[in-house]
């Protein structure tokens, strides 16, 4: 008897964690991620931070003792450690993330974009990432150095001197009702834009 | 134990970009597209949630978890900066897929090409900290 209980509960207990994680593993709705950012820019809100990302980029230099010879980032980078350790929790976030919330599901991406990629010769495999550019063969391409090192430099530049990114601006200073906020906003737009229907072409083809 | 908290609020934040799947290429690219609500679903009731966040704390004067009152800061009302700096990141958001965020999110699913978008990242702030006297603000 007192095993057969025992096996009973043991079994529920197996069975909930089974559902609550098949409910983590399923690609999640617009309408629970939105709020879910929303919350995790409350956590840092009531902890008297700010919610954003890219001041790290900042932070990471200022750490690195590039203050003696930018004034730039001659500030005291200890006071945004908090920021750093977010930084931290966020890669460890995207391990968890992948190894054991992983959707069994290809990405439900809209057949138009994928007939548009392909145009680009970017086949779509179901994944997050393409994998036919995220791979080190190509990232050693002159395309592949141009598409991440030339992006990431447009980020860093961009994000630092529109004094922020899509946590900084689009989230932060929307929820705020900052029109600067907006103005970015819209320049994020114009230069994605930008890029994806003018210089895709050139850059793909 | 505050670290702690940082560290977790990061994890959770991990966690949240990757199942949204605001993390991926191929959503950024179908967002520039207008060829799905998704995106902007997702980043619409962030902001929709984050006003009524903020309006709530602003009516009750909220205080955060040290007793501080909680205040927003404006941003100043020079607009070139965050035009042409805007327009700027959101080329290289489209290039990569990836903003600020995201990009340390990827490392961490084991995508260690990101690594070099890191690395440019670093590169464009520290230029633009070099270059900073000399653009328009």
């Amino acid at each position: 008897m007192c095993r057969c209980a025992n096996g009973t509960v043991i079994c529920q207990r197996s069975t909930k964690k089974f559902i609550m994680i098949k409910l983590l593993s399923q690609p999640w709705p617009w309408w629970v991620s939105g709020p879910a950012i929303a919350f995790i820019m409350s956590i840092l809100i009531f902890s008297g931070k700010t919610f954003g990302f890219s001041a790290n980029l900042s932070n990471i230099c200022s750490m690195l003792g590039m203050g003696k010879q930018v004034p730039y980032f001659r500030f005291d980078w200890k006071k945004q450690r908090w920021n750093l350790w977010f930084l931290v929790g966020s890669v460890i976030g995207g391990f968890i993330a992948a190894h054991f919330f992983q959707s069994t599901m290809p990405l439900d991406l809209s057949p138009a974009t994928i007939t548009d990629l392909k145009k680009l010769n970017i086949p779509f495999d179901g994944n997050l990432e393409p994998s036919a550019i995220f791979n080190w063969n190509y990232l050693l391409s002159a395309k592949g150095l141009l598409l991440f090192l030339g992006g990431g430099f447009l980020i860093g530049f961009g994000t630092r001197y529109a004094g922020g990114c899509t946590s900084g601006h689009a989230i932060s200073g929307l929820s705020n009702l900052q029109l600067p906020s907006l103005i970015a906003v819209i320049g994020f737009f114009i230069g994605g834009l930008l890029m994806t229907h003018i210089l895709f072409p050139f850059i793909f083809k | 134990m505050k670290t702690l908290k940082y560290i977790l609020a990061g994890v959770l934040f991990g966690i949240i970009m990757t199942k949204s799947e605001a993390v991926s290429w191929y959503r950024i690219q179908e967002m520039f597209r207008f060829q799905s609500f998704f995106m902007y679903g997702i980043i619409g009731t962030a902001v929709v949630s984050g006003m009524i966040l903020v309006a709530t704390i602003k009516k009750f004067r909220m205080k955060d978890m040290d007793g501080q009152p909680i205040q927003f800061d404006a941003k100043d009302r020079r607009w070139k900066k965050y035009l042409l700096g805007g327009t700027i990141f959101g080329m290289g958001w489209a290039m990569t897929g990836a903003c600020p965020g995201p990009i340390f999110v990827l490392l961490g699913q084991g995508y260690t090409v990101i690594l070099m978008v890191i690395a440019g990242s670093l590169a464009g702030t520290f230029v633009y900290a070099l270059l900073r006297s000399r653009l328009p603000q």
